[in-house]
This record gives structure tokens, sequence and C-alpha cells, in this order.
């Protein structure tokens, strides 16, 4: 009955849209999160050249709330969230020694609803204006707004919320399950452990958005009155639903970003992670805590001095951890033989950028002193410093790190360095200024300000350095393109690393691992090769391997949820029936159709064995 | 062994829904699954508490929810709950005839509790308590509707289950799928639970 289909190979563009494989996937989000992260960038740069001088007609008022409302939007969930799922994919399967994650159909399903939802999002603004809510939609902004802007948000988000959700749900029964032997929880690499921790955040955080979401399409669609205190409704329901998603949402952007910081620092230092089980504890707690933390985005609501206080010494209390992830990075590098790869310096760089971003952050804590800061630029500036200086720093950090792993090519070390440098002074160019600009009164989400209040000069200096970040941008993107030259091949294991993703030939086979390897210990190829061996000691003979068969089916089901999405902007049922009747019937199909994927013989696995140089 | 294969009394193993890594994994992550969902109705629950005073000119919760009926749709749901648990049991022992049996009984018992749904929806219409006449309105048919989505969902999922399993006697590519749908199905069960408490009774005497 399960006969094995023989290995189907596809080629070209149909092998991309059909990829199954956690390695393609990976560089599918990178890609596409790469290309948001341009749109949210020109968004910025908008913006700020909106603000540069005082009563500026750059872009008009309305546009401007479509610009602050999409920049928000695109980084958060388009740009940041793909970016980290680009790296989880890349990544988790091979420190963990898998050959796969555990529902690749699943994941590449997560992909391509993430996909049409960015897509969908961002075709608001061809499609008579982008949201203009503010990224957080608090209604009754959001219910009343005009046009069908917000509608697109909401559906955008609700489609690629969709695919999230069951991406964290793949990595967690990943890691769970599909461990090498040896590879216990305790032996993990640390951005396993942070993947693991916000694959669970995801999971617990996600379905809250979803529910907003609902409520606030229902509302717009079908007049319901969850948010209209004209008809009993409360505005604050929504406030509440979205920072019970919206806080856990930042630490699950952060956590991978420490995973990728302690990576890198541990390896540039040529030594162990300094107080492994520490950080292993900080990363759950952190994750843990930052679900009864939600409240501190609505101090000033009105919730009273008892909620208030709770939820501020709650927020406070993340400082610990966070603290003793700081130092543990500190001790690492302390005695190190430490190598400046472009890696490291991003590493290097966001200590002590994210520690000023946490600074601010417990100042932001203190709900007497948020009175004065609250929804001024010193927010504006906290905000960037953590998701900026944090996400995005330890994100590049990532990058350089494991772009040979990715893509069997070294990014230009010259190059990377002047990245760094612009894109760093840069950075604190921006939005150190914000800081006081927020302290002298100027509030976030306008368009323009006066002259002679003392605003113009540090407004103007944060245009500079925007740019700046800019020109970083560009020169990353200069990086890559060049990158693609056979000049750019690594040499073996290139960063000298710790774990069991440099224990694998370039490139990368198809299989990941020919034999599933036995883990001896925490840095478990570091071990091996402490010992004088030459790679890792395999756990199995060389046998037949088990593939999942590439589908087509993920990318039509997303497809016609965007359709269906399409219906229900501009109130046509039919569309609605149409788009749905695609998802379910290629639902219907995974279901009924038997896949029981291929094997890759005994004999083509040896044959690869003998071309591999370590 | 072939996954797909028809297994026999001899090669039966004790968990046949976890017996291979495809059905672990399934398992695990269905029940992770099922951890969101929690969070999804804890959401719809936390809305309803913090509207269903709010009523407007409708009628209130005292004067709209009928005991017998809902009590009747209870016991419909809670019984469809056990039938499944025999289903399992069934497919523990590898006695497909008498997995689809009670499996059949757990789908009609849950076409049942959606047609005294849908009678009840159309009685509280008639009774000027709709989805848009307050915000007691919108919470109320969102929550009681999310979980009748659930319910239809879990009806249509049986169908195809059992149809595409018809002849294939019990395998371990269907076990983990058919012990998987048994699972949805409690879940399903004690949120039902949690709204007859806490919207219908709550209501009564709240």
């Amino acid at each position: 009955m399960s006969t094995h289909a023989s290995h189907k190979k596809r080629s070209g563009l149909m092998d991309w849209l059909t990829t199954v494989d956690h390695k393609k996937i990976g560089i599918l989000y990178l890609i596409a999160g790469g290309f948001f992260f341009i749109i949210g960038g020109l968004e910025a740069m908008f913006m700020r050249i909106q603000l540069f001088k005082p009563e500026n007609d750059f872009v008009a008022a309305e546009t401007f709330n479509q610009l602050l409302t999409m920049h928000g939007t695109t980084m958060i969930f388009f740009a940041a969230m793909p970016l980290i799922f680009a790296f989880m994919n890349a990544v988790v399967p091979l420190q963990i020694g898998a050959r796969d994650v555990a529902f690749p159909f699943v994941n590449s399903l997560g992909f391509w609803l993430f996909f049409f939802g960015g897509v969908l999002l961002n075709l608001s603004w061809l499609l008579g204006g982008a949201p203009d809510a503010g990224w957080t939609a608090y209604a009754p902004l959001s219910t009343t707004s005009e046009g069908s802007g917000v509608d697109f948000y909401v559906l955008g988000l609700q489609i690629s919320g969709a695919g999230t959700l069951i991406g964290g749900i793949n990595f967690l029964v990943t890691i769970i399950n599909m461990r090498a032997p040896g590879m216990t929880f305790m032996r993990m690499p640390l951005f396993t452990w942070t993947a693991f921790v916000t694959s669970g955040l995801i999971l617990f955080a996600f379905p809250p958005l979803t529910i907003g979401l609902f409520m606030l399409m229902f509302e717009r669609v079908f007049d319901a009155n969850f948010f209209n205190p004209d008809n009993g409704g409360n505005i604050l329901i929504w406030e509440h639903i979205f920072w019970i998603f919206g806080h856990p949402e930042v630490y699950i952007l952060i956590l991978p970003s420490f995973g990728a910081i302690s990576e890198v620092v541990a390896t540039f230092s040529r030594k162990r992670l300094f107080g492994y089980s520490a950080m292993v504890f900080a990363t759950v707690l952190i994750g843990f805590l930052g679900f009864m933390v939600w409240v501190h985005h609505m101090f000033t609501v009105g919730l009273g001095p008892v909620a208030n206080s709770i939820f501020a010494v709650a927020t406070m209390a993340i400082a610990v951890p966070t603290g003793v992830k700081i130092f543990n990075w500190l001790f690492t590098m302390w005695g190190g033989r430490i190598v400046f790869s472009t890696a490291m310096l991003w590493a290097v760089g966001f200590i002590p950028t994210f520690v000023m971003g946490g600074v601010t952050g417990v100042m932001l804590a203190i709900p007497s002193a948020d009175y004065q800061f609250h929804d001024s630029y010193f927010v504006v500036a906290h905000f960037h410093y953590v998701i900026v200086g944090g996400v995005i720093l330890g994100l590049f950090a990532g990058l350089y790190y494991w772009y040979p792993r990715m893509f069997n090519r070294v990014l230009n070390e010259t190059l990377g360095k002047i990245h760094f440098w612009t894109f760093f002074i840069g950075f604190h160019l921006t939005f150190f200024p914000q800081h006081f600009l927020g302290l002298m009164g100027m509030p976030r989400r306008v368009f323009t300000y006066l002259s002679g209040q003392d605003l113009d000069q540090l407004n103007f200096i944060s245009t500079i350095g925007a740019f700046l970040m800019a020109i970083g941008t560009i020169v990353l993107f200069i990086n890559v393109i060049i990158s693609t030259s056979k000049k750019y091949a690594p040499s073996s294991d290139p960063w000298h690393g710790r774990t069991l993703e440099w224990a694998i030939p370039y490139p990368t086979p198809e299989y990941n691992f020919a034999q599933t390897p036995l883990v001896r210990g925490l840095d478990a190829f570091w071990i091996e090769k402490a010992a004088g061996n030459k790679g890792m000691t395999p756990a199995e003979p060389v046998g037949d391997i088990h593939m999942p068969n590439p589908s087509i089916l993920p990318l039509i089901i997303s497809a016609g949820l965007f359709v269906a999405a399409f219906g229900l902007i501009y109130d046509t049922m039919t569309v609605v029936v149409i788009g749905m009747a695609i998802t379910f019937i290629c639902m219907f199909l995974r279901s009924v159709i038997d896949d029981h994927g291929f094997h890759i013989h005994k004999e083509e696995v040896e044959e690869d064995l003998k071309g591999v140089k370590l | 062994m072939d996954a797909g294969q028809r297994l026999t009394d001899d090669n039966f193993p004790e968990h046949p829904e976890k017996a291979t890594l495809e059905g672990k994994n399934k398992f695990l992550g269905f029940w992770l699954f099922l951890g969101g969902e929690t969070v999804l109705f804890a959401t719809l629950f936390g809305t309803y508490l913090g509207l269903r005073h709010m009523n407007m000119d409708g009628p209130s919760t005292e004067e709209l929810f009928k005991l017998p009926t809902v009590f009747l749709a209870t016991m419909l749901l809670l019984t469809s709950s056990l039938t499944s648990v025999y289903a399992v049991l069934a497919l523990k022992q590898n006695r497909v005839r008498t997995l689809q049996k009670w499996f059949i009984i757990t789908l009609i018992l849950g076409l049942a509790f959606l047609g005294l749904e849908v009678y009840e929806f159309m009685e509280y219409v008639h009774e000027g308590h709709t989805f848009t006449s307050s915000a007691f309105g919108s919470a109320f048919y969102t929550l009681v509707g999310f979980h009748g989505g659930h319910v239809a969902f879990g009806c249509l999922w049986i169908i195809t289950l059992l149809a595409r399993n018809w002849n294939r006697g019990i395998t371990l590519v269907n076990a983990p799928k058919y012990y998987l749908f048994a699972l949805y199905w409690h879940f399903v069960d004690v949120v039902w639970v949690f709204i007859f408490t806490v919207v219908y009774l709550m209501g009564k005497v709240g």
C-alpha cells in the first residue's frame, strides 16, 4: 500500500514553492523577512524625513498615521518574527541532531500563511490606504477608522498569526521529541533553549491575539459591540487582550536573539558559555514572568494603585534574570581569547545597547513616573533600544554567524564591519536623542512639531542617524550580493564552532546527518574536537533515510485564506466562500491522500559520505 | 514493518497511537495545540464575563436561558464523550468495527447537539437577543458560537476519518488520527461544561 515513491526531483521555482525542507524554509523566511524589513525601514525613513525640521510637509498627516502604523506592524510581525523563524528553522534541527522538524508539511504551511498575511497587509497601500490606528489598533480608533485599512490589518495579522502559532507548536514538538541520542535538555545549545521557550510563549500568547482580532473583525464587518460603549461594550477589553498577547510577544522576539548572542559570544571567546544552567533558568524565568506584566502598558488607564503596583513589581522583577544573562555574557568573555569577527562585534555592541533599553524599561515600570513618560518619545526611544538594539543586533550577529551554514558562503568581514559601525552609530544617533525629546514633552505619533520648543536640533540629529542606519543596511545587501561569488566559499568549520550544526559537511546534505550523532555533553562538537576526533561519533549505522515529500498544498491553503480575506474586506460573501472552499478542499486532500514520503537509500548516503570533506 | 499495514492481533502494540515517531509527534503536538485552544477559550470567557450584564434593552440572562434545553444539550454532549471513550477502547483492542460503531454514535450525538444549539439561537433571536443587539449579545454568540464551530468541525473531521479508513482496519497511520479526534472531542466537551456553568448556570443565579 504505502509504496515508497521514488525521489521526486523538482527544479527551480517549483522546488522552492513546494519545499518542506527546514533548511530551505529557513532561507524563504530570511528572504521574505528581509524584504519586509526593507519596506518597514523605508516607512521609518519617510517618517524621519517628515520630522527632520519643524512644520515639514513631506507627507500629509493622514499618510503619517499610516506610515507609523505600518512601520510598527511590519517590523514586529513581518520582519522580526520571520527572521527569528528563519534562524530557528535553519539552526534548531541541526543543533539537536535531527533530520528535520517534527511536522515538515506544517512548517511549510506556517511559512506560506505568514507570507500571504504580509502581502495582504502591504497591499493596503495600493488599495485605498493602509491602516492608521497604530500597531496597537486601540478601540475605538480602530473600530471607527474610515476606509478598509484596519480590515487589512486584522486579516493580515490573523492569517500570519495562524502560521506563527503552528510554527511554535512544531518547534516545541521537534525539540521535545527529535533530539539525538545523548542530547538531554541540559545539553541543548542555548539558541535551541531560547527557541524552545519562545515557542512556548507563542503557543500561549497568540491565541488571545487571534480572539482579539476576531472581535475587531466582527466589530467592523458584522457590527458587533464588544468595544462600543454606546451598546454596552468596553474599549478596555481590547487593550487587555492586545497586551496579554503583546507583552509576551516582545519576549518572543528577544529570547532567540539572546540565544544567538550566547552562541556567538561563547564561540568567539573560545570558551564554554559561563553559567549555562543559570542562563537556561533565566530564559525560562523571563518567559514565565513575561505573561504577568502586560498592565505596565496600561498604567495611565486608571486601573488603580493596587493593580499598578503589582504589575510594576512584576515588571521590575524581569530585570533580575535579564541581568543574570548580561553578566554571564560578560563573564564568558572574561579571560577568553576574543576574536572580534563581525558576528562578535554585533554581540559586543548588543550588550551595552540592550542594557540601556533595560534601564529605561525599569524607569517606565514605575507607575508614577510612567504618567510622565507615557505616549512620549521616551517610550519610542525605550522600545527601539530593546527591539533594534536587542532583537535586531542579535539577529545580525546570528546572520553573520550562521550565514555560512545557510548559504555555503561567508560574508565579507570588511563590509560586515562597515555595516556594523554605520548601523550601530546610526542607531544611537537616531534613538538616544529621542529620550530627551520625550522628556521635553514631544508626544509620539505626531506628524509634526512647532519650532522654538527646543525640539528642532534633536529631531535633526535623529534623522541623520536614520540615514546612517539605512546606509549600513545597504552595505549589508551589497555584502550579500557579492557573497554569491565562489571566492566566499567557507573553509571547514569557519568559526571553530562548538555545537552540532558545524559538524556537518558543506553543503548541508538534504538529510542533515548521514548518521544520527551521539552527543556526549554540552558543546557536543567541541568535545569531539578536543578528544582529537574528526567528526561526531555516530549513534547508528548507515542506513536508508526516510524523507517527507514536497507539497504545493501549503501554498494553496494559504492562498485560499488570502482570497477569503478580500471577500471579507470588500463585503462579498461569494469570494469568502470561494476562498474558504479552496482552503478546506486542500485540507481535505491532505487528509485523504496517503503521503508516506520516500527513502534515500543506503547506497546514496554512502556515496555522499565518500565525498565528504570536513 | 510498514506503518500503513493493517495490524493483526499478533503484532498489535500496546499503544498503537504512539508506536511510531510520527504518532508520538502528533500526540504531543495535539496536546500542545489544545493548550493553545484553552487560552483561546479563556480569552472568550473573560470577555463574556466582562460583558454579560450589558444586555441594554434586550432580555437579561435570567429571562433568556431555558435550562431544560441546555441541560438536554449538555447530556447529549457528555454522552458523546463517553461513546468516544468506548471507541478508543475498541481501538486499543484492534476491533475496528466496534470503533466505527461508537464513533458513528458519537457523531450522531454531536449533530443532535448542534441541532439543539441552532434551535436555541433561533429562539433567542425571536426574543430580541441578537449578535448586534448589545455587547452581551456579541460576547454570548461569539463564545457559544466558537464552541459550536468546534463541534461542527469535529463532525466533519470524524466523517472524513471514518469514510477514508472504512475498509482499512487499524494501522499505525490511522490509529493516532482516531486517538487525536477523541482527544479533541473531550476537549470540546470540557469547554462545554464550562459554558454550561459560567454562561447558563451563573446566568440563572448570578
